[in-house]
């Protein structure tokens, strides 16, 4: 993975520095709040319900052990001994001091971490697929992307006051893991018939209320422009986006303003003026950045005696077939698989993980997959490069550190936000609804037979927790100061991206558990053998669903 | 031709006594016109010296200023872009930016455009509501000139040019972006 040199170092440690600067002034009261928020956003501090909370950027979601050690030490020294794992694959600490922050910052520093641009209305972590660079339908790995547009988005003079936040992800694989046309400008790597690398570009994608997915500008643009071409819509955006009103200033609105044609027309106008400038990406800057993602020391393997091995162990351990069917995934290197570690057992806040869990990852991951760990936009932890040999051998230590409920995938894997029990947007609390909801789905063989269905929940309508992109997607909304949930079906976060439509009036957080089990009824009774949630519900539509729910009691 | 109507009259940029040129405090020696004042400016009504006329007003009697090109000066506010200026810019001895709200980020890409579009090497001044901490970024969009009005001292915002000693990307005030010259190390 990427490895700072000292130029990284010494930025980081200067933007540490200033920051530690910016809290004294504020303190001591020479900065007012006004103009304190959008610094302390920048560096990932939130003023939450019942703390400060603050935001650790994870670029592309890749750690590695030391890192997740120096993270399970400040939860630690700094905060309540736990931390949460973001739907843009970044950490969370609940229950920091502000006055702390500057040391919390100092001490990431040292592990080559930061909170830089983790909120505000500034360009975000940039995301990407979970299994880049192991995954087998692979074009391209696409983190040697992800990492320069790190480095030409970290503390970019011109858009660190953008009309609004700014999110990009980038997918190199034929199946979309990174949602992308759920983003500001989502980036797809393609090649083209001569076997070139370019992108196709999307742009306009979001959640929050106005929920919309990004359209194509761009079907081919070669490797070379990536970063001037993202200059170019950062460009036209910050002069042209609406700044009166912030419901209305992400890019997805001036693009629907604007009509695509028209805002392609303007990105690419003055894309002329900077295609050929400092931000082309040399065949030696691409090289570059190539070089800090090599392929790790594989080993082979007999490929047909480590599948019979695996075969006979999951003959005998039930529990470890099903481990391997749901939280394992193919792996492009013979004797390899990649291990999903889920952080979604019932009773515990979804991607929420202790002191001591990150520290158990740290060394699973040093034992098995070369020292490094991916978190998933699905707030999990993928251990990407395991031998095949080794699975049952982590299947047990993962189960005896709380990993390896083998949920992944299913209902149970939900996306949720913090919801009202930490966040102050929140209109409703999101995890005490989760909670229930698995409580209902016990059964893991019900859950199996279920298939891949994603739920998820946000507490309010800014959509952290994607609800418009699950299967079936649940928001938390106020009505008269009391909390209800309207449900939604349909969202897809795939290749084949769609948002969910409303089912009908909200529920009680006590009719929730009911009402999904009702949804998930209507779907058994009309499945065809074998055919996924979404599937079914594209050929019957919301009509028999909506009929279940609101049938009145006979 | 009917004149465009008239937009309205938002808040207006301070002209404080002394400003930040160049990594010093110094005497402010320009007067800026705000808009909205009672009279219509012409160009025989404009008092003699230095000048920062808003673009509406610079833009009508750039021609009849010919001869005081030297002492005319132009303020942008956020909603009006470099383009507006152009090619122009190069004849020009000082172009403002006004902050309306530190937050409202538009002059950062109108300082670039200005500077390396528009081939513009006089003063590019910010001028309005922008804050202490955004000078290191407006310093790398160009701007050299800084007619702060907050209540910060003058010194501190000098000191805090100094927050980075390098960065990322290519601006105005670096040619090649981190990457690239990494790899030709």
């Amino acid at each position: 993975m990427y490895r700072y040199d000292e130029q990284d170092h010494k930025l980081i440690r200067e933007r540490v520095a200033q920051f530690r600067g910016q809290t004294d002034r504020y303190l001591a009261g020479e900065l007012s709040e006004e103009e304190f928020l959008p610094l302390r956003l920048q560096n990932g501090l939130y003023v939450q319900r019942l703390a400060p909370m603050l935001r650790i950027a994870v670029p592309y979601g890749m750690m590695h052990s030391a890192q997740l050690r120096r993270l399970a030490e400040i939860t630690r020294k700094y905060d309540k001994g736990y931390a949460h794992f973001t739907t843009r694959q970044n950490v969370q600490l609940n229950w920091p001091n502000l006055e702390d922050v500057p040391d919390i910052l100092a001490e990431l520093a040292e592990v080559e971490m930061h909170a830089v641009q983790t909120s505000g209305n500034c360009i975000r972590n940039t995301t990407t697929d979970q299994f880049a660079g192991v995954a087998g339908d692979e074009l391209v790995d696409p983190r040697p992307y992800c990492e320069l547009i790190r480095q030409w988005s970290t503390f970019h003079p011109e858009f660190a006051f953008l009309p609004r936040k700014f999110k990009i992800a980038v997918c190199g694989a034929a199946t979309d893991r990174a949602a992308i046309r759920a983003h500001d400008i989502g980036v797809q790597i393609v090649k083209n018939d001569r076997g070139e690398t370019g992108f196709q570009v999307f742009v306009g994608g979001g959640l929050g209320r106005t929920p919309i997915l990004g359209v194509a500008i761009r079907d081919f643009l070669p490797e070379t422009h990536l970063l001037s071409y993202l200059e170019a819509i950062v460009r036209v955006y910050n002069q042209l986006g609406r700044r009166d009103n912030k419901f209305k200033a992400r890019i997805k609105i001036l693009v629907k303003a604007l009509g695509p044609e028209e805002f392609a027309r303007r990105v690419e106008a003055e894309w002329e003026q900077v295609k050929d400038g400092a931000d082309e990406l040399t065949a030696e800057a691409i090289t570059w950045a190539r070089s800090f993602f090599p392929k790790p020391a594989y080993r082979s393997f007999d490929h047909n005696h480590t599948e019979a091995v695996l075969r006979d162990q999951a003959g005998s351990e039930k529990a470890f077939a099903r481990w391997l069917e749901r939280n394992t995934f193919p792996h492009r290197v013979p004797g390899y698989q990649a291990v999903t570690l889920s952080t979604k057992p019932t009773g515990i806040p979804p991607g929420d993980v202790t002191d001591r869990q990150l520290e158990a990852i740290a060394e699973l991951a040093e034992q098995y997959s070369f020292g490094e760990v991916r978190v998933t936009h699905e707030q999990n932890v993928v251990l990407a490069d395991v031998e095949q040999e080794k699975l049952f051998e982590l299947w047990q230590a993962a189960r005896k550190h709380g990993f390896a409920t083998p949920n992944i995938g299913t209902l149970t894997d939900m996306i949720c936000c913090p919801g009202g029990d930490y966040c102050s947007l929140a209109n409703a609390k999101s995890i005490p609804v989760a909670e229930a909801i698995q409580r209902k789905f016990d059964d893991l063989d019900y859950l199996y037979d279920l298939g891949e269905l994603d739920l998820n929940i946000s507490g309010c309508m800014n959509a952290c927790g994607h609800h418009h992109i699950g299967h079936i997607g649940i928001l938390g909304v106020d009505k008269k100061g009391e909390e209800f949930y309207q449900v939604q079906l349909g969202g897809s976060a795939s290749e084949n991206a769609s948002l969910g439509k409303v089912l009908g009036p909200s529920f009680s957080r006590e009719e929730m558990p009911e009402t999904i089990g009702k949804i998930v009824d209507v779907f058994v009774e009309h499945r065809l053998p074998e055919e996924l949630f979404i599937d079914t519900y594209n050929r019957i539509g919301l009509q028999p669903f909506k009929e279940r729910v609101y049938a009145k009691a006979s | 031709m009917p004149k465009p109507a008239k937009k309205p009259v938002g808040a207006q940029p301070d002209n404080p006594q002394q400003l930040i040129l160049d990594g010093v405090v110094v005497d402010n020696t320009w007067r800026l016109l705000p808009l909205g004042g009672e009279e219509e400016i012409t160009a025989n009504n404009l008092a003699a010296g230095k000048v920062i006329l808003p673009l509406s007003i610079w833009l009508e009697l750039r021609e009849a200023l010919q001869a005081r090109k030297d002492e005319i000066g132009v303020w942008l506010d956020s909603d009006e872009t470099a383009d507006l200026i152009g090619d122009f810019a190069q004849e020009l001895p000082l172009i403002a930016t006004h902050f309306p709200a530190f937050t409202d980020g538009r002059a950062f890409t109108a300082g670039r455009l200005l500077r390396q579009r528009y081939g513009f090497n006089g003063e590019l001044r910010a001028v309005g509501n922008f804050i202490r901490d955004q000078l290191t970024y407006l310093n790398r969009c160009g701007f050299n000139a800084f007619a702060y009005q907050g209540e910060q001292s003058l010194q501190g915002l000098l000191d805090s040019m100094q927050d980075f000693s390098d960065s990322y990307q290519a601006a105005v005030d670096q040619p090649l972006p981190i990457f690239r010259r990494r790899a030709l190390v």
